[in-house]
């Protein structure tokens, strides 16, 4: 069976010049996700589960033990060390990131971020603001939200327009930091819902929650961590 | 937009010193030091072995601090100033076969004219002040060979309206415009003659915070509009992390770091760049 994702002893510290102290991330981490599978990581605050899932994104670099994927361009390659421009590539096409930080581009309008992740795959003007309108209306943002700017919007406002954003890209392998976490219950299942189905077009996923019960039924493996290390 | 790996733009080993050096200083041990002047000659290495390259469609930014040798790079690159030594390939002139800074003054011209734009600093340099925004506009046309001074009206005109100066105002000269203006109106001129690359030297510095949000936004819709590939110097994390695909980080004329926007923002590896992300925050 080949996998999608292969994790290898994995280890990652922080080094704070300034303080002169080493902050421990995580270590001996060893995961296989295969393809189509989710995986659900659990474990408390500051057990290193979105280090994981932000050097398998590239946003931090691994100390040690690799990070295999199977991508759709060059087959299997190993993320930490592939040149900056693969990743961009990767990023754009293959691997979507949603976050727990309610970042949104500034000075643009809802409607406008979502056309733009649709035009970034290389889709037309026209199939993105058709696709921008289906999955607003998923996600049941206020129709007078669309036009104004996505900074100006609620917390879980603009928590969905994120998922909403990562998800029209439909990327082959998505990792998922905490998606729910500041979301009222109706919400939580509109992204479920979504989620499940990704899941069924073959989707495979990376995901952290905190809650568990919204994380059971939906992923397959549950990957538990205690301070930076896995438990088994 | 689409995903090419074609290197636009190659320069490697990249050196510029200025004064001569002294047998103190030319040893390559000494030039490790922390500092990038020898004191004993006075010489500055403002440059030392940069290299890297440029794909098309990203945006590349560049980081440091005042005196790093973020300017002094775009200023070699556009031929501003004579580098001490080093290579520089780009794709659209005979395949990147040649190094551009052994080539004659009459190509160097030629590559600013038709393959490089840039956006200074400081509008004083990069625009005539006393001459209209359509006439600094046709003199860069003029340099690249066009003569029907209809053909460079419109052609003026039309960019001049892409960066949103109102048409009544083009004739007026730059110096009765407001910086965030002068930004624009340098910046339409760069683009006259459709370059691949778009040098940007601290484009953003001195303007007020809605301007600068203006001018970074205008950046956003030529990269899109026109598909160009950038160079963006900037001192300021925010610009960069708005902007850049990837960053580079100079100190003491050398590239001490590079990576992801993300992952320099969010992980940086050097002393210095922890420094720089954490006076942002």
């Amino acid at each position: 069976m080949k996998y999608m994702l292969k994790i290898d002893n994995l280890g990652k510290s922080f080094i704070i010049h300034d303080l002169q102290k080493h902050i421990h991330g995580c270590r001996g981490i060893s995961l296989a996700l295969q393809h189509g599978e989710f995986i659900g990581i659990t474990g408390r605050s500051g057990s290193g589960k979105s280090t994981i899932l932000k050097m398998v994104y590239r946003t931090y670099l691994p100390d040690e033990g690799e990070i295999w994927y199977d991508s759709e361009r060059w087959g299997w390659i190993q993320l930490s060390q592939r040149a900056e421009r693969d990743i961009m590539y990767l990023r754009m096409y293959e691997i979507g990131y949603i976050s727990q930080f309610l970042n949104v581009l500034p000075r643009m309008t809802a409607r406008e971020i979502i056309q733009q992740a649709v035009r970034e795959k290389g889709s037309s003007e026209a199939e993105a603001a058709a696709e921008a309108v289906r999955m607003l209306t998923h996600f049941e943002l206020d129709r007078e939200l669309w036009d104004s700017y996505a900074a100006t919007f609620s917390g879980g406002e603009k928590l969905r327009l994120n998922i909403a954003r990562a998800m029209v890209k439909r990327p082959r392998l998505l990792l998922l930091d905490e998606p729910t976490a500041s979301l009222d219950m109706h919400s939580k299942m509109r992204v479920r819902q979504l989620i499940e189905q990704l899941k069924r077009e073959g989707t495979t996923m990376l995901g952290i929650f905190h809650d568990i019960e919204f994380m059971r039924g939906l992923c397959d493996r549950e990957f538990k961590m205690n301070q930076g290390e896995a438990v088994i | 937009m689409m995903h090419e790996d074609t290197v636009l733009l190659r320069a490697g080993n990249l050196s510029k010193a200025y004064g001569n050096g002294c047998s103190r200083c030319e040893s390559p041990e000494a030039r490790n030091l922390e500092k990038n002047y020898c004191p004993h000659c006075g010489t500055v290495y403002a440059l030392q072995d940069v290299s890297f390259a440029l794909y098309t469609g990203e945006i590349l930014g560049i980081v440091g601090e005042s005196g790093s040798g973020k300017s002094t790079l775009m200023q070699c690159l556009y031929f501003d100033q004579p580098v001490t030594s080093g290579e520089f390939q780009l794709n659209s002139y005979k395949g990147g076969t040649v190094n551009l800074f052994e080539e004659s003054d009459q190509v160097k011209r030629y590559i600013r004219n038709y393959h490089l734009g840039k956006v200074y600093q400081n509008p004083m340099l990069g625009l005539k002040m006393k001459f209209s925004s359509i006439s600094n506009i046709a003199e860069k046309m003029i340099s690249a060979g066009h003569r029907n001074v209809g053909v460079m009206q419109e052609r003026a005109s039309e960019l001049l309206s892409h960066v949103n100066i109102p048409a009544f105002r083009m004739k007026e000269a730059p110096q009765n415009f407001s910086g965030g203006m002068q930004q624009r109106v340098q910046i339409a001129k760069a683009l006259s003659n459709n370059p691949p690359i778009l040098l940007l030297d601290e484009i953003t510095t001195g303007l007020d915070l809605s301007v600068q949000a203006k001018v970074l936004d205008l950046i956003k819709t030529i990269r899109r509009d026109f598909q160009i590939t950038m160079m963006l110097v900037s001192h300021d994390l925010g610009v960069i992390r708005m902007l850049a695909d990837r960053t580079l980080v100079m100190l003491n004329g050398r590239i001490i770091e590079h990576g992801l926007t993300d992952q320099i923002l969010e992980d940086p590896q050097q002393a210095y760049t922890q420094e720089l992300v954490h006076s942002l925050l």
